[in-house]
């Protein structure tokens, strides 16, 4: 992946149910993100996003003219896009992709997910979801909670330690304006939260937001010409196999084909990743991702957490500092990756991890859907 | 009787067809592979391991709680809560598992290792494949 850099980032209005509409939101974050970079319009030959405001809506409205365009679910998970611009500006065929995510409140209901601009198209990996429909478990919460309890079994992890990952997370939250929930959490309230899918309580679930989050992907050409560049050093996908029950190293998920694959591909090891944006769709994705990038040994995710020492901002490992998606909203694999870059250029304010942090990792996804990289400033 | 909630059943084609009607006759039955005996899930007429022709055969219909949650949040207006989904795995083959619901039983009985038999529940064509406790509390 070397050869690309993400150049800007910008961040729209975040809230629940503002009734902002989708289009204001992808161009407010997105113009954000190019003033950021130092381009214009006319700069930016590329545009890639999801599936959420269209892309030729999008470029109309800020004034792109693409020769470049991509984006969909795929082997990278929700970063998909962001790879795709990685691979395009590397091999030449664009100079600066604007990559935008915007999203109105999705989850949390009984059909697959739907963003701002319609339907997201199932990707291959979840073709043996209609199955699992027939169950009765509708929501992810379902699927997941199951790789919970049987971590749980194996391991003999506690809703308390993950109750630290939860607390940890609205703590840094409290230091990000941006975040829709900054109140203080105790473990009793984690514990006491109403259930959803035992063994989830509802404060192991993210909280869905209106918002939207755009990066510049740059050649790495342009670095000098760039104020503050972020290289991207590795990435990470995976193509799903065995889907959400039929892994055979089940609980394990597609995080672990994607890790494995992204520290395969650079020199960089667990050691010197200085801080770690981990999706947080529900708590045990990011522990599972704790586990399948080697910050910890297999089942060792909960001791990790527990008291939250090593994760918190002056930890070993901070993790999430910008909220999460459980405390701060749920920009479906997108905040991590402005987060990742705004403490790599040391611009996070009160939440800025100390001493320079120099690499991060940053990951997406859970069950057949996996994508992480690695940033290094 | 209470009316059963309605569920979404899957598209059935030749490979899975019988997996989802079997239970007209009271039987769970699988794909078996005819070169290597290896019983395949997600049902295939093809086997993924060595590549043999498969064809259906009938299981005991036993087997074990591989893994569950208890599901509380009112996800579908029309399914009361709460409700136990589960992995369970066939006695038959290491890792032969699926996803399915625990059923007849309260909630808080299930449990990981838990013996369970095979219950069909009609829906149309297809008779969905839950399991409740073996009353003999064997596998």
């Amino acid at each position: 992946m070397r050869g690309a850099l993400i150049s800007g980032i910008g961040i729209s209005r975040i809230g629940r149910k503002t009734g902002m509409e989708a289009l204001e939101l992808t161009a407010e974050s997105s113009r954000a993100a190019m003033a950021d970079a130092g381009v214009t319009p006319s700069d930016v030959d590329g545009i890639a996003t999801i599936g959420d405001t269209p892309l030729a809506v999008a470029a109309k409205t800020l004034g792109i003219s693409p020769t470049w365009t991509g984006g969909s679910m795929g082997y990278y998970g929700l970063l998909t896009p962001v790879v795709d611009a990685c691979t395009a500006v590397a091999r030449g065929a664009a100079r600066h992709v604007l990559v935008y995510r915007t999203v109105n409140m999705i989850g949390g209901e009984a059909t697959m997910d739907r963003s701002a601009g319609g339907p997201m198209e199932i990707p291959p990996a979840m073709r043996d979801i209609s199955r699992i429909l027939t169950m009765h478990a509708y929501s992810a919460s379902n699927w997941l909670a199951m790789h919970l309890r049987r971590h749980m079994h194996l391991y003999g992890t506690t809703r308390e330690q993950i109750g630290w990952l939860a607390i940890n997370s609205r703590r840094n939250a409290a230091l990000n304006p941006d975040a829709v929930y900054r109140q203080p959490i105790t473990m009793e309230d984690y514990l006491s939260a109403r259930m959803i899918s035992e063994p989830f309580g509802l404060l192991d679930c993210d909280v869905p937001v209106d918002g939207a989050i755009a990066v510049v992907v740059s050649g790495a050409e342009h670095a000098d010409a760039c104020a503050h560049p972020v290289r991207v050093d590795a990435v990470g996908g995976s193509d799903g196999a065995g889907g959400w029950d039929q892994r055979p190293d089940y609980p394990k998920m597609a995080s672990t084909d994607a890790a494995r694959e992204m520290w395969n591909s650079t020199d960089l090891r667990p050691a010197d990743v200085d801080l770690a944006e981990l999706y947080d769709g529900f708590t045990f994705l990011t522990m599972a991702w704790l586990e399948a990038l080697g910050f910890c040994a297999d089942g060792e995710s909960g001791p990790f957490l527990e008291g939250a020492s090593r994760i918190a901002l002056d930890g070993a490992l901070p993790l999430n500092t910008y909220g999460g998606q459980l405390s701060a909203g749920r920009m479906h694999g997108y905040w991590v990756l402005h987060e990742a870059c705004l403490q790599l250029r040391g611009e996070a304010g009160p939440r800025q991890v100390p001493g320079r942090p120099e690499v991060a990792v940053v990951s997406n996804g859970g069950g057949p859907i996996a994508g992480c990289m690695l940033l290094t400033r | 009787m209470t009316a059963v909630a309605p569920r979404v059943t899957p598209p059935l084609d030749d490979g899975n067809r019988e997996f989802w009607t079997s239970g007209a006759a009271g039987e769970l039955r699988l794909p078996r592979c005819a070169t290597c005996d290896r019983w395949i899930f997600p049902p295939s007429l093809h086997c993924p391991g060595c590549g043999g022709v498969a064809a259906y055969a009938p299981l005991s219909g036993r087997g074990r709680v591989f893994t569950y949650t208890v599901n509380y949040h009112r996800f579908h207006p029309e399914v009361p809560v709460p409700y136990v989904i589960a992995i369970v795995e066939l006695a038959e083959q290491d890792g032969l598992r699926f996803t399915t619901d625990i059923v007849h039983c309260p909630v808080d009985d299930v449990t990981i290792g838990l013996p369970v038999r095979v219950v069909f529940e009609q829906q149309g064509d297809v008779f969905v494949p839950l399991f409740e406790p073996a009353p003999d509390g064997q596998t």
